[in-house]
């Protein structure tokens, strides 16, 4: 029985469970004679009932399919013979994978194999098995829950506060899921990142100068270790999103300012929505256009000059990176710059400046805290950005400042290395997690500075 | 966001008392007040004002408005709140040039010259037509850079020295320099409100306006800090011309010597403030005095 | 006095004429980063439309194609398995040879073949299988002529380059001017391109397997972040109490709408992938990682807009006695629900364009069929670009074009519906 069919009874069952609720509460009221006589609207005895159908259903319905992959692949690997099941983990892995495969019917390379075939047969029969347990498990929880909630109807049951109670609850635990994913993300880059420090020492890969994480397949391969120094990493980040805040910060301050000082509101009302569009057009797009029209363009004005620009220059996706965060860097800066009070701006004005002296000498200094905020919030945007650099920068991890030069940045190593055919757990697969342990740490201390900034400017002046 | 222009809050009073149900419309009404009463022109005037009609959009918000703010005179405009004294005010060193849908027609002099002529600057003038606003609004800087802003602004001090000089004689005339004179490099935010509103009038006078405009500048001050400031509005009235405008009508009567009482944006009566509080001449003017109504 | 007044208005005035001069400089800065940032969006847009343009319309040549046994090698009564196997592109060819008779060389016939797509014979296969009794009749047929025919015709290739430096030969020119000569060639809507999924073949290459892995991925996306955002929204605006917890999860929020979106890629590999062992590549785990991405977005636009709701209508629907949940789902939340949908749209919108965490959960396998499940291996749009755009094929960079157009033109029209609603359901209270 597939997963959405049992889904679908289920509910079919708490609609039944609602209909029955309601009208057993309906008849204990008649037989009292008085329908004031129940605690609760009759309806509210259905919700209870068919919240006691579904959730203890759904709760086991979602922990076996957690745990149902796991249990049938040691299911299967128990009954493998011995020398298959005494193989090295990867390779192990390996072949739970080609019988896997065999098992729904793609052709693998050892479809040949006996004793693969039978454990895929095994496996299917395991699954069927299991599917069927799973049905009949989850419905008799939903019939259960459908008769303990029946049999919890009395005249004095306060429905209508179960079920605003267990509404909190979910509203509750809804809440909760941000929390729930800032640990999944910190878990899931600090348990990669542990083991992979346990292979590469923490001190080689922050300080390390050089990055080939090219390891070799078989240990016997020449070149087998790669290194793991990330310091180029670093540098090549720090260099693209250099150049994007040189781009962003003037251009996108600029544009603020005179939307927010100059600008006539139909002028305004034009222009903004527009730059929005700017800020709204996905990153794969600009990555397209850094790769296929600025690079080449940058590339042969640099040579009309006599220089020698990488074909995957720096300069060119930090160039687009900084085009693409102009609206960011505006919007937040306008609403900061807006947040000023006139008062100020009169004051400024009254006393025989021009606008312009008013906006340098009074309302930038004023919004400053707002904008730096901002500005953070856009430096952790080009540190974390992603499309853009795996389109028009580059691969190799090179140590420079030359923005004419390819460089590479985290984000970029973190695609690379884990875009490739590579066992989970080796050096270089961790490292795109230790990697990733670091552009979390980075743009969080950013973030966090950033958003605290923000806020105390704006309590300044509300 | 509780910022914008006090002026926007008289436009919109201005379309409430259009929208209640009148039987006239403000035109007729204002028709119906007559020509003003009183002197209207004095011997010696720094700024005068002919025929001056204000517009917010299409709403008219002052009518043919004569009046003189003469030399060395405080002269203080009252009226009920939306009779347009602070719209007049803010003419008068063209700060509604900051909101696009106001236009000004009439003529407004400052020694004979036109202020809304387009060979006049606005900076220029707002240098020698100082205004202090009606929430007090010192920069978040300190009282020093507050009060050295304008002669910065327009190159006022040759050094150092000079524009030291200017600080302390500016906040000394506003009498606030013994209350700050310790700490000059502190935030002038940090101020009681009393003090920041003196400091706002330190800043202005840094910038040896000739006129000032004050626009309800003890509106949001405790008494006693009321009282410190109109001391040293009668102390200014030695070296500047003074126009403000005012709610308190016990104010408009300490510190000023001549009164102009406006009505639904019309000039009523103007004339010697000790004339006009105990025997005015029109109507309105003394519903008001006397408290009927405002 | 007068005379230091006088002299304060020289002073004044001997500068003013350059405090002017820098207003103006930098009035002019201001306008000039305005039109940059414009001036680059109508680039892009202009450079994207030059380029994909060409990739809505396809040339077609009409060939009149023998359907004879004995080329298809099927028999009488051919069932479906055998006409699926049988030779459509030996009739193309003989087609061809027909018409042109005088080719005779092995290198020639070879050029001649390439004019027609290797994709004419999924056409003819499709047609005959649609209707068997086609075999041994004789139909006159539109098919796409070969990705050199394209270049040449849409001035890719330079045909006053010397014959050996290009692609498409002097005879094939030669050929096609005579099938042009005879009305059998002509320019049609490429309907291919939203009818198929991914090839290795510029002219056969559709994205109708990428939109259908986005549409599934966002209906994923939607169905969980949705409730969810607004249930944490009406949670943290109507009941939460102000304690540390509540604080925690506000900054956790307000973190992860800044949080790079390649790290959301890594948690959905670690913990979906790696620990859960949901399928790779599958649009269901695209959507737990978007929604988890899009959640903070729709939380804070439903805050938003849970927070314009007066509290006056909260206090009179107490005042009749309504429990705080039932003040929220009858009057609170209805009231609302213009922003948060105009919110959940913007968060889907930005969904829709996400690449960089798809890519960590191998949503960026070369895919032909068409997904119709949510376990389905998929890609989505921003990947399929992302995947041609690395391809060396020329068709394929007038296909990467066309396939922003299209992304485009659903975001433009998500943010327009986005824009409508805002308009038509504010309200001043």
């Amino acid at each position: 029985m597939t997963i959405s069919l049992l889904l679908l009874l289920i509910f079919i069952l708490a609609a039944a469970a609602y209909v029955i609720g309601r009208a057993r509460a309906l008849s204990l009221a008649r037989q009292n004679s008085d329908r004031r006589a129940l605690h609760s609207l009759p309806r509210y005895y259905g919700y209870m009932t068919a919240i006691w159908t579904t959730v203890p259903a759904l709760a086991l319905l979602a922990l076996w399919s957690i745990f149902e992959s796991g249990i049938l692949t040691s299911l299967v690997t128990k009954q493998l013979p011995e020398e298959i099941r005494l193989l090295p983990a990867n390779q192990l892995a390996l072949v739970v994978n080609d019988i896997k495969n065999l098992a729904v019917g793609n052709i693998s390379t050892s479809a040949s194999d006996p004793v693969r075939i039978t454990a895929a047969d095994n496996y299917n029969t395991l699954v069927a098995k299991a599917h069927w347990a799973r049905a009949i498990l989850s419905i008799a929880a939903a019939i259960a829950g459908l008769f303990f909630g029946l049999r919890s109807i009395t005249l004095h049951k306060r429905a209508r506060v179960f079920v605003e109670r267990s509404i909190m609850v979910f509203l509750i635990a809804c809440s909760c899921i941000a929390i729930l994913t800032t640990v999944g993300i910190v878990f899931s880059v600090l348990f990669e990142s542990l083991r992979f420090f346990g292979k590469v020492p923490f001190t080689e890969f922050v300080f390390g100068l050089h990055w080939s994480p090219q390891t070799a397949i078989r240990a016997d391969q020449v070149g087998s270790s790669g290194s793991f120094g990330a310091i180029p990493i670093f540098a090549g980040t720090l260099l693209i999103s250099a150049i994007a805040m040189l781009v962003a910060v003037p251009f996108g301050l600029m544009s603020a300012i005179y939307l927010a000082e100059y600008a006539s509101p139909r002028v305004r009302a034009w222009v903004k929505p527009l730059l929005e569009i700017l800020a709204g057009i996905p990153t794969v797009v600009y990555g397209f256009f850094a790769a296929l029209t600025m690079a080449p363009w940058i590339r042969n004005i640099g040579e009309s000059i006599g220089l020698t620009v990488a074909s995957e220059s720096a300069l060119a996706a930090g160039l687009v990176m900084g085009i693409m965060i102009i609206p960011f860097v505006s919007s937040l800066s306008d609403d900061v710059i807006s947040a000023v009070p006139q008062a100020m701006r009169d004051g400024s004005l009254g006393l025989g400046a021009t606008k312009s002296e008013t906006i340098k000498k009074v309302v930038i200094p004023a919004a400053l805290p707002g904008i730096v905020g901002g500005i953070l919030l856009a430096v952790s945007r080009a540190i974390g950005e992603t499309m853009i650099v795996v389109m028009a920068a580059g691969l190799a991890a090179n140590l420079t400042i030359n923005p004419l030069e390819a460089v590479t940045t985290v984000t970029v190593q973190i695609v690379t290395l884990l875009t490739g055919d590579q066992a989970f757990d080796s050096a270089k697969t961790l490292a795109a997690f230790a990697l990733g342990l670091m552009l979390f740490v980075t743009t969080l201390i950013l973030n966090i500075i950033a958003l605290r900034t923000v806020r105390k400017y704006r309590e300044q002046y509300e | 966001m509780n910022n914008t222009v006090t002026d926007t809050d008289q436009i919109a009073s201005i379309n409430i008392d259009q929208d209640k149900p009148h039987e006239q419309t403000v035109e007729e009404i204002v028709a119906s007040l007559g020509d003003t009463v009183g002197e209207t022109r004095v011997d010696n005037p720094k700024m005068s004002c002919t025929g001056v009609d204000v517009f917010y959009a299409d709403k008219q918000a002052i009518f043919g408005v004569d009046l003189d703010i003469g030399e060395n005179e405080v002269i203080s405009m009252i009226g009920p709140s939306g009779c347009g004294k602070s719209t007049l005010l803010r003419c008068l060193n063209r700060m509604n040039d900051t909101i696009p849908i106001c236009k000004v027609t009439g003529k407004l002099t400052l020694d004979g010259d036109d202020i809304y002529d387009k060979k006049t600057d606005p900076v220029l003038l707002r240098a020698r037509v100082g205004m202090v606003f009606q929430k007090p609004n010192p920069f978040p800087k300190s009282i020093y850079e507050n009060v050295a802003y304008g002669p910065r602004l327009h190159g006022l001090s040759r050094n150092k020295a000079d524009l030291d000089d200017i600080v302390v004689t500016s906040l000394k005339k506003a009498s606030i320099f013994d209350e700050v004179k310790d700490r000059l490099d502190q935030p002038g935010t940090g101020l009681s409100g009393g003090q920041q509103q003196r400091l706002c009038i330190a800043r202005t006078i840094a910038c040896s306006p000739e006129v000032i405009l004050m626009d309800e500048p003890c509106s949001a001050l405790d008494p006693i800090a009321t009282a410190k400031i109109e001391e040293l509005i009668d102390e200014l009235r030695e070296n500047y011309s003074i126009a403000i405008v005012t709610h308190s009508m016990q104010q408009a009567a300490r510190v000023s010597q001549r009164t102009a009482y406006f009505h639904l944006g019309k000039l009523v009566e103007v004339g010697k403030t000790d004339d006009i509080f105990t025997n005015p001449r029109h109507e309105l003017t003394e519903n008001y005095i006397t408290g009927r109504f405002g | 006095m007068s005379t230091e007044e006088r002299t304060i208005t020289q002073v004044v005035e001997a500068s003013i004429k350059r405090r002017y001069a820098r207003e103006k400089r930098f009035r002019l800065y201001g306008l000039i980063a305005i039109l940059a940032s414009l001036s680059f969006l109508a680039m892009l847009i202009t450079t994207i439309t030059y380029r994909g343009l060409p990739a809505f319309t396809q040339t077609f040549i009409k060939l009149d194609v023998t359907l004879d046994q004995q080329t298809l090698g099927v028999n009488d009564q051919p069932d479906i398995a055998e006409l699926r196997k049988a030779n459509y592109s030996g009739t193309i060819k003989n087609s061809l040879l027909t018409l042109f008779p005088d080719v005779k060389k092995r290198n020639d016939k070879k050029a001649l073949y390439k004019l027609v797509s290797k994709g004419g014979q999924y056409e003819l296969q499709r047609l005959v299988i649609e209707d068997p009794e086609l075999v041994g009749d004789t139909i006159s047929v539109w098919l796409p002529v070969g990705d050199d025919v394209n270049s040449y015709l849409k001035g890719s290739i330079d045909a006053s380059l010397p014959e050996k430096k290009r692609r498409f030969k002097d005879n094939q020119i030669e050929w096609l001017k005579t099938l042009e000569s005879n009305d059998q060639i002509a320019q049609r809507f490429n309907k291919t391109f939203f009818e198929r999924g991914d090839s290795r073949e510029p002219e056969m290459a559709g994205i109708k397997g990428a939109l259908f892995g986005s549409v599934l991925t966002l209906m994923v996306t939607l169905i969980l972040s949705f409730p969810i955002a607004v249930a944490a929204a009406v949670y943290l605006e109507e009941f939460a109490p102000k304690n540390r917890w509540t604080d925690l999860i506000e900054v956790n929020i307000n973190n992860l709408a800044a949080v790079p979106s390649i790290v959301f890629g890594l948690l959905g590999l670690a913990v979906f992938i790696n620990f859960f062992h949901l399928p790779r590549s599958a649009p269901v785990v695209g959507g737990l990682v978007l929604s988890l991405m899009t959640l903070p977005t729709i939380i804070i636009s439903s805050r938003a807009a849970l927070k314009s709701v007066p509290p006056s209508i909260r206090d009179a629907a107490l005042g009749l006695g309504a429990s705080r949940l039932q003040v929220v789902f009858h009057h609170v939340l209805p009231l609302a629900m213009p922003g948060i949908l105009t919110g959940t749209i913007i968060g889907m919108a930005q969904a829709l364009g996400e690449t960089a965490p798809l890519l960590m959960i191998g949503m960026v396998a070369f895919i032909v069929d068409v997904p119709t499940a949510v376990t389905d291996p998929a890609t989505v749009l921003p990947v399929q670009i992302f995947q041609w755009a690395d391809l060396p094929e020329k068709g394929f960079v007038e296909k990467t074009s066309a396939a922003i157009m299209v992304l485009l033109g659903f975001l433009v029209m998500m943010n327009a519906l986005a824009v409508y609603l805002r308009k038509k359901f504010e309200r001043k209270w």
